[in-house]
């Protein structure tokens, strides 16, 4: 068998998931406030980022499989925008 | 060997193409699937911050972690296997297929210890539930948030190691480039199945904690 190591990009990800892993779990235990749930939310946007452009390989595609990947995030976007609307502006 | 495709198709190219863009329409149902019972989490935390902050300390942080470290290791396995899909290193693409779903695994027996935890600790709805009573609404709703999503994550997880056996037997026996297409499907399958994780973990383990 030919020695075979795993591409850079992939392992280079790996890590900076796990990283970004222990860094949620640090953060919240900080006392942050309202930003203990941005910080939690925003690094788990990152990760899926990372998952998304490294592991599903959207970053070697086209405009053709965004459109169709960022189709589930548009509609995901009204759901919660319009379903949140009447809680986030509303006292 | 000359390769074959359907009529509709005009190279292998176009056929491999296909399917993933399938694929990727499929997950865009997924994220709605998921999307609308996130939703729901949010308008109830929302009505019930002290309760949701409460019940969340009584998850198990350290398997939640765990968990999460196992499934990310399991998609840097699949994306590895992707890679390494040839008649060179065959082996190596399921030995690499065989180790995700073994981390897979790993992580519904560590679901299950978790749920049989909160099963003893009272904190099933419906079945078994006790709570402090200044935050038990919410803390209530919030488990049936709990075992809602994760049983249906679980479920995924438990397909997904499905297709992954399946497609390990294949490559084992004797890969072509259809099963190339069928293993880059899985492999973005098995990848949304983190990232639903991702999400679920930041919105149950961790609020909650600093207080």
């Amino acid at each position: 068998m030919t020695r075979w190591r795993p591409p850079l990009a992939l392992a280079a990800a790996w890590l900076a998931l796990l990283a970004l892993l222990a860094l949620t779990v640090t953060l919240a235990y900080q006392p942050l406030g309202t930003f203990n749930a941005v910080v939690a939310l925003g690094i788990g946007t990152v990760k899926a980022a990372i998952v998304a452009a490294v592991f599903m390989e959207l970053r070697h595609r086209g405009p053709r499989t965004f459109l169709f990947a960022g189709a589930g995030l548009f509609w995901l976007g009204i759901l919660l925008w319009l379903g949140m609307m009447d809680f986030l502006t509303r006292t | 060997m000359p390769e074959v495709f359907a009529s509709q198709f005009v190279s292998i190219q176009h056929r491999d193409e296909t399917a993933e863009l399938g694929m990727w329409v499929f997950i865009a149902t997924e994220v709605l699937l998921f999307g609308a019972l996130i939703l729901g989490y949010f308008v109830y935390r929302h009505a019930y911050p002290a309760g949701f902050a409460a019940a969340s300390r009584h998850t198990e942080i350290v398997i939640g972690t765990a968990n999460t470290a196992i499934l990310l290791t399991s998609s840097f396995l699949v994306a590895c296997a992707v890679e390494a899909f040839s008649g060179e290193t065959r082996k190596l693409c399921v030995a690499l297929l065989a180790g995700a779903i073994l981390l897979g695994l790993a992580f519904i027996v560590l679901k299950g210890i978790e749920y049989s935890g909160e099963y003893r600790e009272h904190l099933v709805p419906g079945i078994n539930f006790s709570f402090d009573p200044a935050d038990a609404n919410g803390a209530q709703l919030f488990f049936v948030f709990y075992f809602v999503a994760t049983a249906i994550h679980a479920m995924h997880m438990l397909v997904g190691i499905g297709l992954l056996a399946v497609l390990a037997m294949l490559t084992y026996r004797a890969p072509d480039s259809r099963h190339r297409a069928a293993l880059h499907s899985t492999a973005l399958y098995w990848h949304f199945v983190d990232v639903v994780w991702i999400f679920l973990f930041a919105l149950i383990y961790l609020p909650g904690r600093s207080s």
